[in-house]
Parts: C-alpha cells; sequence; structure tokens
C-alpha cells in the first residue's frame, strides 16, 4: 500500500458556548471534536458512524478546513494544513470536495444546474472558454446519471435524488483526491439511497478518489467503506476494517450499534441479542470523566470514571479505545 | 415538475436539445403578473410616469408662465386649465406634472442610491460577521440616531437648497433600513449549505457575495424597495411642506399641496388635485409592494 494521503493527528474543534450561571454566565468550550487520529489512503473510502451530534459533521468539515481546528494537524499530501488561511488553502480546494446533506439546501436556487456544477471549474479555470466549460460539465451530467440537456434547469426543477446527483457531479467535476460524503443519502428515500451509493462507488471505480463517508445508518456505511470509525462524543471508540467491526466489534458501544442493524436473514434477526443502550447523550458540554461513553457502558466499572481510555491495538488494523475490550 | 428517465448513455442524448428551465424569478413574475391590483397599479403608474415625461406636450401652457388676469382660477375647459389655476396665475395641471416629474425622480433615484449603498454595505457586514458587523452597524445605529430633520436643515443651510442634495440626504437617510433589511438576510442566507458548497470549491469572499448572497436576498429588497420609493416621496413632500424642498418656479407634489392647503378654503382644487395625484401614486406603489412581496415569498416555493 501506498502512503496516506490524508492524516489526522489529535484533531480537537472545541466551540466556545456561553451557558448562563453567575452574574455574566462563563464561556465552556464544547468539545465537538476531541483528539481525533485517522490515515486515509489513496482510493479508501473510510465511513465515520455516530448518533447524530457526536462531531462526525464537524470533523468532515474541520478537515477540509471549512471549520478550523482548535488544535492538532491535519496533513494532506505531506504537508500541514490545519489552520491555513483562505488564500493558502484555495488551491488545495481543487483537490478535496464536499457532498452534503441536504441536496436542495446545498444548491443555490438562483443558478441553473450548469452554473452550479460549472463554478468549481470556473474558480479554478478563469480562462476557461464557455463552450469547454458547458462541455465538461454536460460530461459530468452524463457520468452521474443525469441527461446533459437538463443543463439549464434549476435545482427546484429537480427531485432529491437528482439533486443529490448534481452535488455529487460538482463534488467530482475537479476530479478531487478526496470527497467529504457528510450524511449524503439520509435525506433521500430508501429506494433513491442505494442508487446513490452505487454512483459514489462506481465513481470511485473509475476515478480512484477517497471518500470520507460520514453517516448515523450502520448499513449505508457498511456497503460502501472499507474502513470504518465509530465516534461518540467527539472521540473515537473505535477504528478497524469493515469486515472485522462487523464480525468482531470490540468496544461496547459498537457492540451496541452493531446489533441494532437489522439482518436481512430472519432467523438470524430473532436469535441475535439487542444491546439497548440505557439513558441518553450526555450533553456535550459537560462530557462524563474518564471514558465518555461510561454513562451508558454496560461494562463501566470504578476506573472508567478516573481514566480515559486510549486507543489501542487491538490487532489486524483495530484499534479500541475500552479499558475492558480484551474481556 | 417533469421527471426525467435517466440513462447513463451520454452519446444518444448528447444530439438533443437543451431544455430550458424556469428560474425562480420567471415564476415570481408569472405570479405577479395573476395579481391584478398589482398589475393594475403597475399601469396606472406607468401612465403617470408618462404623463410626467411627457408634461410639455400635454398642456398648451408651460408650466411657469404666469396669467395675471386668471389667478386662482377653478377648473376652466375654454382655456385649456383642466386643473385650474394657482395663486400665482399659473396653470395647475401642468404643474402638477412637473411637480410628478420631481417627485417620482426624487422618489427613484434616491431610492437607488439608498439600494446601492444598503445592499452592499448590509451584505458585506452580515456575511463577514463578528466584529466587522459590529462596528459596521453600531455606525448605522448613530446614523440612525442623528435626527434626520436637523441634519437636512443643516445641509441646506450649508450648501444652500439644492435638488441634488435632497437626492443625497433622502438616500443617505433610506438606506440605513436597507442595509439593516439584508444583512439580516444575509445572516439568513450564510448559513445555508449552498454557501459552504462555494467556499468549498475555493470561491473568494466578495465573489460569493455578489454571486451568491445578492441575488438570494433581492427578493425582500425589491419589495422594500417599492416601499421605499413612496416613502420618500412622502418625505419630499413633507421638506417642500416645511419649505425645504425645490425651489421656485420648480415644483413638487408637497410644494404644490402645501400651497394648496394654504388656500383650501376658496380654492380646494389647488390641494385636490396634487394630493390626489400623490395618493393615487402612493397606493400603487403600495399595491406593487404588496404583490411583489406575494409574488417572492419563499414559501410558495
Ligand atoms: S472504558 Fe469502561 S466505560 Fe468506557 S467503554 Fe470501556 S468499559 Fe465502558
Amino acid at each position: 500500500m501506498t502512503g496516506p494521503i490524508l492524516s489526522v493527528r489529535d484533531l480537537r474543534v472545541h466551540f466556545p458556548v456561553h451557558v448562563r450561571g453567575g452574574l455574566f454566565g462563563r464561556r465552556v468550550p464544547l468539545k465537538a471534536v476531541d483528539g481525533v487520529s485517522f490515515d486515509l489512503t489513496p482510493g479508501e473510502t473510510l465511513g465515520i458512524v455516530g448518533e447524530s451530534g457526536c462531531g462526525k459533521s464537524t470533523l468532515g468539515r474541520a478537515v477540509l478546513q471549512l471549520i478550523e481546528p482548535t488544535a492538532g494537524d491535519v496533513i494532506w499530501l505531506g504537508q500541514g494544513i490545519a489552520g491555513l488561511n483562505a488564500r493558502a488553502m484555495r488551491p488545495r480546494r481543487r483537490e478535496m470536495q464536499i457532498i452534503f446533506q441536504d441536496p436542495l439546501a446545498s444548491l443555490d436556487p438562483r443558478m441553473t444546474v450548469g452554473q452550479v456544477v460549472g463554478e468549481p471549474l470556473r474558480t479554478f479555470n478563469p480562462g476557461m472558454p464557455r463552450e469547454e466549460l458547458r462541455g465538461r460539465v454536460k460530461d459530468m451530467l452524463a457520468k452521474v446519471g443525469l441527461s446533459p440537456q437538463m443543463i439549464n434547469r434549476y435545482p427546484h426543477e429537480f427531485s432529491g435524488g437528482q439533486c443529490q446527483r448534481i452535488g455529487v457531479a460538482r463534488a467530482m467535476v475537479l476530479h478531487p483526491k478526496l470527497i467529504v460524503c457528510d450524511e449524503p443519502v439520509s435525506a433521500l428515500d430508501v429506494s433513491i439511497q442505494g442508487q446513490i451509493i452505487n454512483l459514489l462507488m462506481e465513481l470511485q471505480a473509475e476515478f480512484g478518489m477517497s471518500l470520507i463517508f460520514i453517516s448515523h445508518n450502520l448499513a449505508v456505511v457498511r456497503h460502501i467503506s472499507h474502513r470504518i470509525m465509530v465516534l461518540y462524543l467527539g472521540r473515537v471508540m473505535e477504528i478497524a476494517d469493515r469486515d472485522t467491526l462487523y464480525r468482531a466489534p470490540r468496544h461496547p458501544y459498537s457492540k451496541a450499534l452493531i446489533s441494532a442493524v437489522p439482518i436481512p436473514d430472519p432467523d438470524l434477526e430473532r436469535a441475535k441479542q439487542r444491546i439497548v443502550l440505557a439513558g441518553d447523550l450526555p450533553s456535550p458540554l459537560a462530557p462524563p470523566s474518564g471514558c465518555v461513553f461510561r454513562t451508558r457502558c454496560p461494562l463501566a466499572v470504578e476506573r472508567c470514571a478516573v481514566e480515559t481510555p486510549e486507543l489501542e491495538d487491538a490487532g489486524a488494523g483495530q484499534q479500541v479505545a475500552c479499558h475492558r475490550w480484551r474481556e | 415538475m417533469m421527471m426525467v428517465h435517466l440513462t447513463r448513455d451520454s452519446d444518444a442524448l448528447a444530439g438533443l436539445v437543451e431544455v430550458k428551465g424556469r428560474s425562480l424569478w420567471q415564476d415570481a413574475l408569472t405570479r405577479l403578473l395573476r395579481n391584478r391590483a398589482a398589475v393594475a397599479s403597475m399601469v396606472v403608474l406607468g401612465i403617470i410616469a408618462a404623463m410626467a415625461i411627457l408634461a410639455p406636450w400635454l398642456s398648451p401652457h408651460p408650466y411657469d408662465e404666469i396669467y395675471w388676469d386668471r389667478i386662482q382660477m377653478p377648473p376652466d375647459f375654454a382655456n385649456a386649465h383642466w386643473f385650474g389655476t394657482d395663486g400665482n396665475g399659473r396653470d395647475l395641471f401642468v404643474r402638477t406634472l412637473y411637480g410628478a416629474r420631481v417627485s417620482l425622480m426624487v422618489g427613484i433615484l434616491a431610492t437607488g442610491v439608498s439600494l446601492i449603498i444598503g445592499v452592499s454595505y448590509g451584505a458585506t457586514a452580515g456575511f463577514f460577521g463578528g466584529r466587522i458587523d459590529n462596528v459596521m452597524m453600531r455606525f448605522v445605529d448613530i446614523m440612525y440616531s442623528l435626527p434626520f430633520m436637523f441634519f437636512v436643515i443643516l445641509l441646506m443651510v450649508i450648501f444652500g437648497r439644492n435638488i441634488w442634495l435632497i437626492f443625497i440626504a433622502l438616500g443617505a437617510v433610506e438606506w440605513l433600513t436597507m442595509a439593516r433589511i439584508v444583512r439580516g438576510q444575509t445572516l439568513s442566507v450564510k448559513r445555508r449549505e449552498f454557501i459552504e458548497a462555494a467556499h468549498a470549491a475555493g470561491v473568494g469572499n466578495f465573489t460569493i457575495i455578489f454571486r451568491h448572497i445578492i441575488p438570494n436576498v433581492l427578493g425582500p429588497v425589491i419589495v422594500y424597495m417599492t416601499l421605499t420609493i413612496p416613502q420618500v416621496i412622502l418625505t419630499e413632500s413633507f421638506l417642500s411642506f416645511l419649505g425645504l424642498g425645490v425651489q421656485e418656479p420648480l415644483t413638487s407634489w408637497g410644494v404644490l399641496i402645501s400651497e394648496g392647503a394654504r388656500v383650501m378654503e376658496g380654492a380646494a382644487w389647488m390641494l385636490i388635485f396634487p394630493a390626489g395625484s400623490l395618493a393615487v401614486t402612493l397606493f400603487c406603489f403600495n399595491f406593487v409592494g404588496d404583490g411583489l412581496r406575494d409574488a417572492l415569498d419563499p414559501k410558495d416555493r
């Protein structure tokens, strides 16, 4: 395997939040992402799963420097890009793109499809002749399964799935090396979800870009990802290859998540044990001490409240942050 | 909405014609044209504007000619004084049309000034946010708190009475509200995902403002603009009423109304015609504004 195109090291994104209390209130950091590290190799898809509010969207945006990280490094092709200003970041944007959750909201309602998809091209090739630009946009539209003659239509004239195809076309038009997909299918009908996932996989096979695929839907993530990272309250609970994670999850949180995924086979489905997590997600403003998962963990012991578990190697590329993973 | 069957075969489609899309502006225009009150108002406004422009050809009398033998006469069709004459023996019909010229021009130009300043200022403040926004909007607050009349009188005293000064003074005040409206709209638009998409595509900040933000805040701006024009016309009339408006023999509706009000008993026509024209114009602008608001309402999309 070649070296990683992207390395994230101990990335932290903290938002100062004003809370009431006392005479003037005080500022408390909301630790949306708290010490996340991972590598991404070319052509690989990393799935990021977790409940809503676990910081997965923030993580995706921090990697792209759409949100400035508070601390930590993002190394893109060997160069640190964390905290670069907009101008220094610009040339790199050509190679890293994003697909959003809400397909319609991510398209400017006043622009035609051609303008939307052509915008990145126009930005990076200011001198490109109009005809060539339109030609490339049309090619891209055809690639994402839209008919090129739709180029003059407006986003509101398309269905949700078609809008998401337009979003994919915009992200792909510069042939980037990385696309962050932020819940790209969770706003779509189930029947459409599969089409978009397959489209992304086909494009990946053709163009070889890496994907960071963020979702709360484990079935979807399983289908597309090579490796999967499980996040909880901004911290990594477990990272493993897809098959390892689904076959032998080590972290109690991963186990609970995976046990909740329906199995197509009814016999297995009936036989399987569902682990139901007690309680709600704690407030990210006041995360539990020690292991952040301990308030809901069925295996929690005293040590978990005192000592924060580090990510430990469990062999075969699997890493787990739990004091009791061996048991 | 037409659903298109998806196909990955681009060659088969390449030969087909491009389908024209319907932009949101076209949709809004269709809705506006369906609104009878708004369309009628636009027609009336068009007629008033055309009459104001064509004033010298619509009446045999020049606007500043004094007929010593026909002072303050009621409408008199024999001499083509359709609205009568004023206290100086000038034809009121022509003067009302000339007044329309000044009033409409003040309304449109001052609104135009306020539009250009207000939109760029408000969009910039709202887009950058934070400290820039704070400083820019505090400046607007300070401008707001200055007593407007005092400001205008001061300008008049320093530079003398001048129609351009009125434009500037009115525009300088009206842009404040425009800037606030645009800033508020910008704050909500900039949180939408397509702005983030533009950032992710490496589009520069000012390009984002002009390419993405402003077209998307234009709806409320246009509505507010149609409501600003009558407001400016009213303010100008008010200034003229106080004797701070345009100078004789030029006139505006405000000047005519103020003269008419003085002789209300006995020469009611001198008040009724200019005041009626003003009222009709204001009504029409408000109907058009209402129609636009309905047509551009995002809830209908
Ligand atoms: S460290 Fe303790 S609380 Fe955290 S997951 Fe492991 S057993 Fe549960």
